[in-house]
């Protein structure tokens, strides 16, 4: 078989003092679209960022392309959506100044292209946010914001995309949008992984679901047929009736 | 214009200008960073940069840099390791730098505390023809960092997570950044003093985050600014014959406080522009989606 895309083995991993991986396998093969579940807190934004890097394994081991995440350099082939972030910061900076920083993966120390700035241009369109191109990334709503991270992944034109919760505060309408952006993107090749709690207009592209509770992988296989409160294993139950044995107590509040 | 006939006042004149372009064009990144007051700690610790140059009897302009460029160093290794406590390393980086320059300069023979004075808040006419050398060849150095490598500063002060997956040189970058933030001290503390080389750091782009809606507008405004407030107070305080540093800071309040005046009117003449142009009309018959 060809070589996985992602490879995580018995991947184990802390935040702190406390164990939050506790020995994840996840392959994810070229072309596949993943879908990564499970409730608030069970690990899926330190799994993420165990493969992007950005959180240290304890134990196990992570290949990316085939190459051990260590001295994985490639990182253009890699678009990333970190999970609820602010592209707001103590400066403006317009929409397109934002998602030209994607394109860094390409350029790196280099010089901006004429290909940069319509790749830029392109990735804006894909998300339906080209029309405000040069407006202030402060005066966006919260799915607008969404969507401008999103595009700053694409402008890189990555071969695999790495997202979490993508669609948070995304209405339905502009989810419909985001899911004809990644099937174009899965139709030219590329590999999806992204975390999410619900499917909805995601749910046909997506080719597999990995379910994790408390840091271990619970469901590996066909994404969940129904798409409700209570399809998915380990979903979030924050109505006062749930059944206490299947989740520590939580109140959803905070998390 | 008498004024330029003057060595002294050329030379102060030269150097008002590059700390008005130096400080706010690195200013801007650590204002993105929200780290405003770390120019304030370098000031600070710069002092004994300064006490040791009296100390050994040599150019007090390059023994600081030296110490400034090790203290930043050592603040963005506090910060980016940033543990709990962190903001008290900081702390006794901060008071350590002061107290041991007022100790250094009081055990030289040749520092005094006038001589304290003139680095706290700056002698702008005073500045020789050594110090102006060194002070061109570090500003280069500011200009061709902050401009050159803007959209990757640009982008580790953005979302620094988000750097790092593009496989950017994130971590040689941030010290990069604060080696140039030490570097703008040292330009700076001759003219505005390093008590108030912050403010020259941070005033400018403020005032220009009034009006500016992109990062280039607020680089280019925040650097116009920078240079017709240090240019201005310079002349005034030759005129006028008041301290330079005080002068400079109090005019870039005076424009920010001008901008942020005319903000107000400007935003709202915007927003009532696009309102105009796209009233609400209530339209029972179109699709509504939810
Ligand atoms: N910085 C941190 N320090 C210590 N523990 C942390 C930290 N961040 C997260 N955790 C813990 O790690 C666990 C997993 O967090 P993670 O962010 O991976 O959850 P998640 O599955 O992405 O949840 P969500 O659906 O809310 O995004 C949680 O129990 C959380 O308490
Ligand atoms: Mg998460």
């Amino acid at each position: 078989m060809e070589q996985p895309v992602i490879s995580l083995r018995g991947a184990t991993a802390s935040l702190g003092s406390r164990p939050v991986l506790r020995g994840v396998d996840l392959a994810v093969q070229r072309g596949e679209v993943v879908a990564l579940l499970g409730a608030n807190g069970s690990g899926k934004s330190t799994a993420v960022r165990a493969v992007v890097g950005q959180v240290p394994l304890t134990g196990g081991e992570l290949e990316l392309f085939g190459t051990p995440q260590r001295r994985f350099r490639d990182w253009a082939r890699v678009g990333y959506v970190p999970q609820r972030t602010t592209a707001a910061s103590g400066v403006p900076a317009t929409v397109r100044e934002v998602v030209a920083a994607g394109r860094l993966a390409r350029t790196k120390l280099g010089p901006t292209r004429k290909a940069d700035r319509e790749a830029v241009v392109r990735a804006l369109e894909l998300v339906g946010m080209a029309d405000r191109l040069k407006d202030s990334v402060n005066a966006l709503s919260g799915g607008q914001h969404q969507r401008v991270l999103i595009a700053r992944a694409l402008a890189g034109e990555p071969e695999l995309l790495i997202m979490d919760e993508p669609m948070a505060g995304v209405d339905l309408a502009n989810q419909a949008v985001l899911a004809e952006a990644l099937r174009t993107q899965v139709a030219r090749g590329a590999t999806v992984l992204l975390v999410l709690h619900e499917l909805g207009p995601l749910e046909p592209l997506i080719d597999r679901a990995v379910v994790l509770r408390d840091g271990c992988v619970v469901h590996d296989g066909a994404p969940p047929q129904a798409v409700g409160q209570h399809a998915l294993p380990g979903h979030d139950h924050v109505h006062p009736h749930a059944d206490p044995a299947a989740e520590p107590i939580r109140t959803g509040l905070l998390s | 214009m008498e004024i330029l006939d003057l060595p002294f006042m050329q030379r102060a004149l030269l150097a008002a200008f590059l700390v008005g372009i130096t400080a706010p064009a690195i200013g801007i990144y650590l204002v993105q960073r929200r780290q405003a007051l770390m120019g304030d700690g370098i000031g600070h610790v710069a002092l004994t940069g300064v006490g040791l140059g009296f100390l050994l009897n040599t150019s007090p302009v390059w023994v600081a840099t030296a110490v400034c460029v090790l203290g930043a160093v050592v603040m963005e290794l506090i910060r980016s390791y940033g543990k709990a406590r962190g903001d008290i390393a900081l702390a006794m980086l901060f008071y350590g730098g002061m107290a041991g320059g007022v100790m250094l300069m009081s055990l030289s023979s040749t520092g005094s505390s006038a001589n304290l004075t003139t680095y706290l808040f700056g002698s702008i006419t005073t500045v020789s023809q050594q110090d102006i050398v060194a002070i061109c060849i570090l500003a280069a150095f500011v200009v061709l960092t902050t401009i050159g490598l803007r959209r990757q500063l640009f982008a580790i002060c953005q979302d620094e997570e988000f750097a790092r997956v593009t496989g950017l040189p994130v971590r040689l970058l941030n010290l990069l950044v604060a080696v140039t933030a030490a570097v703008t001290v040292t330009v700076a503390m001759r003219v505005v003093g390093l008590l108030l080389v912050s403010a020259l750091m941070v005033i400018p782009v403020a005032a220009s985050q009034q009006i500016a809606r992109s990062f280039a507008t607020t680089f280019a405004m925040a650097v116009a600014v920078g240079v017709l407030v240090t240019l201005s107070g310079t002349v005034t305080s030759y005129y006028v014959d008041v301290p330079s540093g005080a002068t400079i800071v109090l005019m870039a309040i005076g424009v920010f406080i001008a901008l942020t005046a005319v903000a107000t009117p400007l935003a709202r003449r915007r927003a009532d522009r696009t309102a105009e142009a796209e009233r609400c009309t209530l339209r029972p018959e179109a699709d509504v989606q939810v």
